[in-house]
């Protein structure tokens, strides 16, 4: 639902993504849209069932980390800025903001007559709060380090607030789009630090976002109704039931009963078991770009994979082609580099590595690996070319792709194991570590362009995330320069760069970006797909009057 | 008697004592830390200082004995702690709030259970080999290797979506709010009757072979002879003296059964999408949440211990030959 927080964030792992995937989309997403999408008049009422794969694990968002509850949380809760449908950071509960020219003061003007759930008025004093809050060194947060940068933020009226920055920060203005926490209810709580204890994280949150909480049964549903002063207007939707259903397998089967308006689907769901008639009848399916793109990772702290020429062997070796149409049954689409094709930031003039085992075999060669001993296995100083190849347990995908791999590699005298370990176990063992060779893992990124933390050459601690030991100078300035200037247009430029020294360097094999797979009932209309995904514009949904099948009250 | 009870009452308490701490000691050696799952990925500083303040907040950087002494003497007071998930609710709030449904549910199909399988076992054991037999055998069979999982996507498939007789998953309608009581209660009822159905299935195939088994030694005995001779009617023989006796085996299992019934099916569970303490525990365990973790422990550990005890007392009163042996073994 709508552009949940979780976007915002960077994660890792193929499991902890897989919950996650599907939030996100595609400049050139090749939507269907079915005849039945024909619009009927907007009307108000109706309502609207989704299938979450997990219980919420509560209501504060700002002390959560988990997509369920972001899912429900970005429908209750509103930032001062969020992302539009294009990835452009757009005006919410701000109407306006202003940067200083040296990009330390950032001033918000904001709406006025916005009320909270319970009918206060909306003021200046609840964003003051909310960053304190996110500040507090007892706030249990993961986002605090958003604030970093900040030296003060102050009210200068109750409608407009004024933010100082120690440094110029690029992410300054998108760090806004935090949920507003309402201070005349949150107050004493947040001050000794026990948000999660306090009971709007239970029951009654009170935000600022289109929809009003009414009820949570733990593990069962969440029920939300309609907020008929949302500053952004009324939705139509009147009512909103998230489902909570752990099994996929019952989450297809409750589509084609008609138990639920919408879920995401499997490829395998998408491609093989929903093409028939009724179900194309019932159901419009959306397929974009999500924000996770899987990767071939390498520790380059082992000599053999420090070579370049090594990696860009194991490039041109790896068919991408293949292993989407084989694994994904074609729902994914090619990375030539961290970003998501279609995106602003992509840069698609980049180095790229097709498909081509002899140039493969010539890089090898050339890195020395030229003899081959009795089983085909090349050897360099009497030492075979074998190593392990981590895949995460209960990764399917993981473990097919892991497969292709291998097999492409013995073509090539590599010799491959692959092993297959708990996740929380690869984690903490192996990967934090840096007690590895090769693993399948993926990456999830934000719609800002920085990803210092995952490619500057200092980010290489034991709980950081530069975990391959990626160090090259450019790169490095790249990252630099990219997260401290506020002007767009110099950033692109940066980044653009930083793509072209990581299609050269190759650090990781970048695999392909996975395709999110929404469904939801033909009946709804008013869904217009954009990059960022469907649910973007959910106030806009609606049901004609004459296809309403909840009629409440 | 009562003397008996009261001993292995206090004998009770050590032992539990012992299966917590074990327990206690086994969870937090297990890879991984509750506050791993909390942490997101945003940003290595705000990591390093979440996972700082979650392990202050929950007390895991104090060292193993005194967070077990803490967490023991808490629980002498009854009070089971919060939990570890970010709704850092009480653990006993948790465990209440999902246990109704899992005993209702239990508690159904445990009596469906013993009502089919009692005569079934009955049944197949006297008509031993007989066509009867070999059909209940057959379906024991098939039942005992029918896949929970299995099983409930076909009859969801089945009753489901082809021919829309029954709701596949959760407990209400989510039009229910708006319904009359009595539809409201018929809606409830249509909601358990797959999951009922799927988890009686598998527990039928197993209690109906111990009854049939226990019931076979028995008819082979002595005094089911002796009663025979003595012109009794064929009814009488099984249905009083055979089936009394045969019986008792049953009121163990049954009585180690009373713990499962607070522990619900995961499989089950997850499968029809409903919140009971099976999911809980699954994800309890997935969060290395250790309160709820530990919690339901105890409750499942003492309803053991008390379900043994109260087999144990049936078992003196519906068989003379222990009471004796109890008093003699006193002296």
């Amino acid at each position: 639902m709508l552009m949940t927080r979780g976007d915002l964030f960077r994660l890792s792992g193929l499991l902890l993504l897989l919950a996650l995937a599907g939030c996100s989309g595609e400049a050139d997403s090749s939507v269907e849209v079915a005849a039945s999408q024909a619009p009927g008049k907007p009307a108000y009422g109706d309502t609207y069932i989704e299938a979450l794969p997990a219980n919420i694990s509560g209501l504060i968002p700002n002390v959560l980390t988990d997509g369920p509850s972001f899912d429900v949380a970005g429908l209750i809760y509103s930032g001062l800025v969020k992302y539009d449908k294009d990835l452009n950071i757009r005006a919410a509960l701000a109407e306006s903001w202003q940067y200083s020219p040296d990009c330390l003061d950032l001033t918000f003007k904001l709406r006025q007559n916005v009320r909270w759930h319970d009918n206060q008025p909306f003021t200046a004093a609840d964003v003051v709060f909310t960053y304190d809050t996110m500040v507090n060194p007892k706030t249990p947060t993961a986002y605090g380090s958003d604030f970093k940068a900040v030296e003060s933020v102050r009210a200068v009226d109750p409608y407009t607030v004024r933010v100082r920055y120690k440094h110029a920060s690029a992410k300054a203005l998108q760090s806004w789009s935090i949920w507003m926490l309402p201070k005349h209810l949150l107050e004493s709580y947040a001050r000794d630090g026990k948000l999660r204890e306090a009971p709007q994280n239970r029951s009654n949150p009170v935000g600022t976002g289109p929809y009003i909480f009414k009820e949570w049964k733990s593990g069962e549903k969440v029920v939300l109704a309609a907020n008929p002063d949302y500053f952004e207007g009324r939705p139509y939707i009147a009512r909103v039931v998230y489902r909570i259903i752990p099994s996929s397998a019952t989450t297809f089967l409750e589509l084609k009963a008609k138990g639920v308006d919408g879920a995401r689907l499997t490829a395998m769901q998408f491609k093989r078991q929903t093409e028939y008639p009724a179900f194309r009848k019932a159901y419009n399916k959306y397929q974009y770009a999500a924000n996770v793109f899987v990767y071939f990772g390498m520790n380059l702290r082992d000599a053999r994979f420090a070579d370049r020429r090594v990696r860009q062997a194991f490039a041109h070796a790896i068919n991408k082609r293949e292993i989407i149409e084989g694994v994904r049954l074609g729902l994914a689409r090619e990375a030539t580099g961290p970003y998501k094709p279609g995106t602003r930031q992509y840069n698609p003039n980049v180095h790229r590595y097709p498909y081509d085992l002899a140039k493969a075999r010539a890089l090898l060669a050339d890195a020395g690996w030229t003899e081959k001993n009795a089983d085909g296995v090349l050897v360099k100083n009497g030492v075979p070319f074998k190593f392990d190849l981590l895949v995460p347990q209960g990764s399917d995908e993981g473990r097919k792709v892991a497969e292709i791999i291998q097999a492409s590699f013995k073509d090539l005298g590599v010799q491959v194991e692959l092993r297959v370990i708990e996740w929380a176990t690869l984690l903490k063992e192996y990967i934090k570590k840096r007690n590895f060779e090769a693993a399948m893992l993926a990456w999830g990124v934000t719609p800002d362009p920085d990803q210092y933390d995952i490619w500057h050459s200092s980010k290489q601690g034991p709980d950081e995330l530069n975990r391959i030991g990626y160090a090259n100078p450019e790169a490095d300035e790249m990252l630099e320069k990219g997260r401290s200037t506020c002007i767009e247009a110099d950033r692109k430029k940066y980044y653009d760069r930083l793509q072209e020294v990581l299609a050269e360097d190759e650090p990781i094999v970048f695999l392909y970006f996975r395709d999110g797979l929404p469904v939801v009932s033909s009946r709804v209309r008013g869904i217009v797909p954009a990059p960022i995904g469907i649910d973007y514009n959910f106030n806009e949904w609606y049901v004609p009057l004459n296809l309403h099948r909840y009629t409440s009250s | 008697m009562l003397g008996y009870a009261l001993r292995r009452l206090i004998l009770a308490i050590p032992l539990l004592i012992g299966i917590t701490f074990v327990s206690f000691l086994v969870i937090h050696l297990a890879p991984g830390e509750p506050v791993e799952n909390q942490v997101g990925e945003s940003s290595t500083q705000s990591d390093a200082k979440l996972r700082e303040r979650l392990r202050e907040i929950y007390g895991l950087d104090k060292p193993l004995h005194v967070q077990y002494w803490s967490w023991l003497t808490r629980l002498v007071r009854l009070d089971f702690g919060r939990s570890f998930s970010p709704d850092a609710r009480p653990v006993l709030q948790k465990i209440g709030e999902r246990l109704p449904i899992t005993l209702l549910l239990n508690i159904i199909e445990l009596a469906i259970i013993v009502a089919l399988a009692i005569p079934i076992g009955v049944l197949s054991a006297t008509r031993q080999y007989s066509t009867f037999d070999k059909i209940t055998t057959i379906f024991v069979f098939v039942g005992f290797a029918t896949p929970d999982f299995w099983l409930a996507l076909m009859l969801m498939i089945l009753f489901g979506v082809q021919l829309g007789w029954l709701p596949i998953s959760g407990l209400r309608s989510p039009t229910w709010e708006y319904l009359a009581f009595w539809a409201q209660q018929w809606d409830f009822v249509t909601h358990l009757t797959l999951p009922i159905l799927v988890a009686t299935f598998g527990g039928l195939a197993g209690f109906s072979r111990y009854m049939r088994q226990s019931m076979l030694e028995v008819v082979r005995q002595d005094y089911i002879q002796s009663a025979r001779a003595k012109g009794l009617s064929e009814k009488v023989v099984i249905g009083k003296h055979a089936l009394r006796n045969a019986l008792l085996p049953i009121v163990t299992v049954l009585g180690l059964s009373l713990p499962g019934l607070i522990g619900g099916s995961v499989i089950v569970e997850s499968i029809f999408a409903i919140p009971g303490m099976g999911q809980l525990m699954v994800q309890a365990v997935f969060e290395r949440d250790y309160p709820v973790i530990m919690g339901n422990l105890v409750i499942v550990a003492t309803l053991t211990l008390v379900a043994n005890l109260i087999a144990d007392l049936t078992y003196s009163l519906v068989d003379p030959r222990i009471r004796v042996a109890a008093r003699r073994g006193r002296r």
